[in-house]
């Protein structure tokens, strides 16, 4: 009975230490981003308060109607932004993912010489840091005379996110059996048919969620946009943080809000493609 | 007009080639050029004269640089490291529960969604010695009765950014190694059971060599943007105080744009883009070997 009793005990025990454990890093990863939506919600005074507040005494949404409300009211072009940021991702994404599609297709389903080099060789274009990157791209826009437009930064983008879309997007090709497609062809198919009715459908889950990638890192971007943009024509929403900073002093309260704006697009898409993801950064993990 | 017939995957792959030739390479290929120069924004005619590698020779002979450099591999390689340590025990306790995975899992990506700018400003925000959260946690709960400065002490700021940084990269550890762990088959685990295997032995022996190529997939992943660290420096610090948490990244935009020095900061932007791809092609070919390890057809 004791051995019994005991391994009993030790099995519950290491059921709540692992309750706990799962609790406390959930904890750890959740705190900053409910700390930012208590924050954006509560007044000034209140987030300055020495000693602290913890409960919260009083909610409200000024800080959004403020933030909406137009300058000189303690707003910021938030609206210029969203529609930059908006425009500058969707297209950029559009122009990634098309040009991922061919590259991931010829390296699912081709062999030729200097294959791994060339991947290799694409990959590394993605390692350039965008602060080194924007020192040329700055000077080559200034004379090209589209610096500060939505163009600029839409190439910038494209040629951020090309690389990891072709990486994506050549897994899920993996994933699609290439019997299927030879049955087609067998069937009467071209290649382009056999690719756009049987290979391209089966695969689609997958390149939505390299789309929605791309979108996402253009979405946040940062150290790019700080240098290629100046004004409100092309600035995106991570740039415009920035407005909330004065030299010595931080409005937290409207950054908050902000960053809330900003990350439920974000969020929401995150939690739609979570799944494929995954599928398609690891395929090419397990069977090469 | 016969003769010269493209492939096919050549055709495929030309517009990703053209786009990266022209907006990564043509000009990397400038600002080499310029690295040998001593361009100034302001003077434009500097543009034109040529001075071999004096860039380069008084970058070496910069102190500043060097400790800008030593501090981004020293941040690298302990953000890596405990990254993926954390992310490996995240995706075990993460696989051990029995209900609610998908909403752990999704909760386990949460940090992914954040900008890298906003996560420097949400713990600038929280490691803020007189308003923030975790001086304010600590005094509440009686630890200490000083306004830690976080920010503001070279080393502080430092363990602070650390955290930062491996708050928001944890995840893509977590989530890549999960996979792992996920599709990992049972029977080589049971076998081990049955052989006489502890625990230990079994994760070390048979769960851990399948999990590593996902391992380093995530390493591979992680090293192609270690420059997101710009982003979270440049807001939580700046660099400060007095240069102590600069990084090559930070050093690089400053000397750039505050300065205007932009051949220097091209001679130096070079280092960084050296460094990153050391480290991709490190992870690269750790990849293939891991994969090769467990028997995979490359």
């Amino acid at each position: 009975m004791d051995e019994n009793a005991s391994a009993r005990l030790t099995r519950r025990a290491l059921t709540v230490a692992h309750r706990v454990g799962l609790f406390l890093a959930m904890l750890v990863i959740c705190l900053p981003g409910i700390w930012i939506v208590l924050s954006s919600l509560r007044p000034t005074v209140e987030i300055m308060a020495k000693p602290p507040v913890w409960i919260p005494q009083e909610l409200s949404l000024d800080a959004y109607v403020a933030m909406f409300s137009g300058i000189g009211k303690g707003g910021i072009p938030v609206l210029d932004y969203f529609r930059n940021s908006l425009i500058i991702s969707v297209t950029s994404t559009v122009i990634a993912v098309a040009i991922g599609m061919a590259g991931g297709y010829a390296f699912a389903r081709y062999r030729f010489r200097g294959k791994s080099g060339m991947f290799l060789g694409l990959m590394l274009t993605r390692t350039v840091p965008g602060i080194a990157l924007s020192l040329p791209l700055f000077f080559l826009y200034v004379r090209l005379g589209i610096i500060d437009t939505h163009i600029g930064m839409i190439l910038a983008y494209v040629a951020l996110n090309v690389p990891f879309t072709i990486w994506l997007i050549d897994g899920f090709f993996r994933q699609v059996p290439k019997d299927l497609a030879e049955a087609a062809q067998i069937d009467g198919c071209t290649r382009w048919q056999a690719f756009w009715q049987v290979e391209f459908p089966l695969a689609r889950p997958g390149i939505a969620s390299a789309a929605i990638f791309a979108f996402l890192t253009c979405w946040n971007e940062f150290a790019l946009a700080s240098q290629l943009t100046r004004s409100v024509n092309s600035k995106t929403l991570p740039v415009g943080l920035l407005d909330y900073t004065a030299e010595f002093t931080i409005d937290w309260r409207g950054m908050c809000a902000l960053a809330v704006v900003m990350i439920i697009p974000a969020l929401t898409l995150t939690y739609i493609v979570q799944k494929h993801l995954v599928g398609g950064l690891t395929s090419g993990a397990v069977k090469g | 007009m016969k003769g010269f017939k493209p492939s096919a995957p050549f055709l495929l792959l030309l517009p990703a080639i053209i786009v990266l030739a022209a907006v990564v390479v043509l000009p990397l290929i400038l600002s080499l050029y310029s690295s040998f120069t001593p361009f100034r924004l302001t003077r434009p005619e500097t543009f034109f004269v040529f001075v071999g590698f004096r860039n380069y020779l008084s970058i070496l002979s910069n102190a500043d640089f060097w400790w800008a450099f030593g501090r981004t591999v020293l941040l690298l390689t302990i953000a890596l490291n405990l990254e993926m340590l954390l992310g490996l025990g995240l995706a075990m306790l993460v696989e051990k529960a029995t209900r609610g995975q998908r909403i752990l899992r999704t909760l386990m990506m949460f940090p992914m969604m954040f900008s890298p700018i906003l996560v420097g400003f949400q713990f600038k925000f929280m490691f803020n010695d007189n308003i923030g959260l975790v001086n304010n946690a600590l005094q509440s709960l009686g630890l200490t009765q000083d306004a830690i400065p976080w920010l503001i002490e070279g080393r502080l700021a430092f363990i602070a950014i650390s955290i930062a940084e491996i708050w928001s990269s944890t995840s893509i550890f977590a989530i890549l190694i999960l996979a792992g762990l996920l599709a990992m088959p049972k029977e080589p685990i049971e076998a081990a059971r049955v052989d006489g295997c502890t625990p230990w032995q079994t994760f070390r022996y048979v769960t851990w060599p399948f999990v590593m190529p996902f391992a380093y997939i995530a390493m591979t992943i992680r090293s192609l943007d270690v420059a997101r660290a710009y982003d979270i420096v440049k807001i939580m610090t700046d660099g400060g105080p007095a240069g102590r948490t600069e990084l090559l990244w930070t050093l690089v935009g400053r000397t750039a744009y505050s300065d205007a020095r932009m051949g220097m900061a091209n001679a130096m932007a070079y280092f960084s883009i050296l460094l990153s791809i050391a480290f991709t092609v490190y992870f690269y070919n750790k990849l293939a070997a891991a994969r090769a390890q467990i028997g995979a057809e490359w």
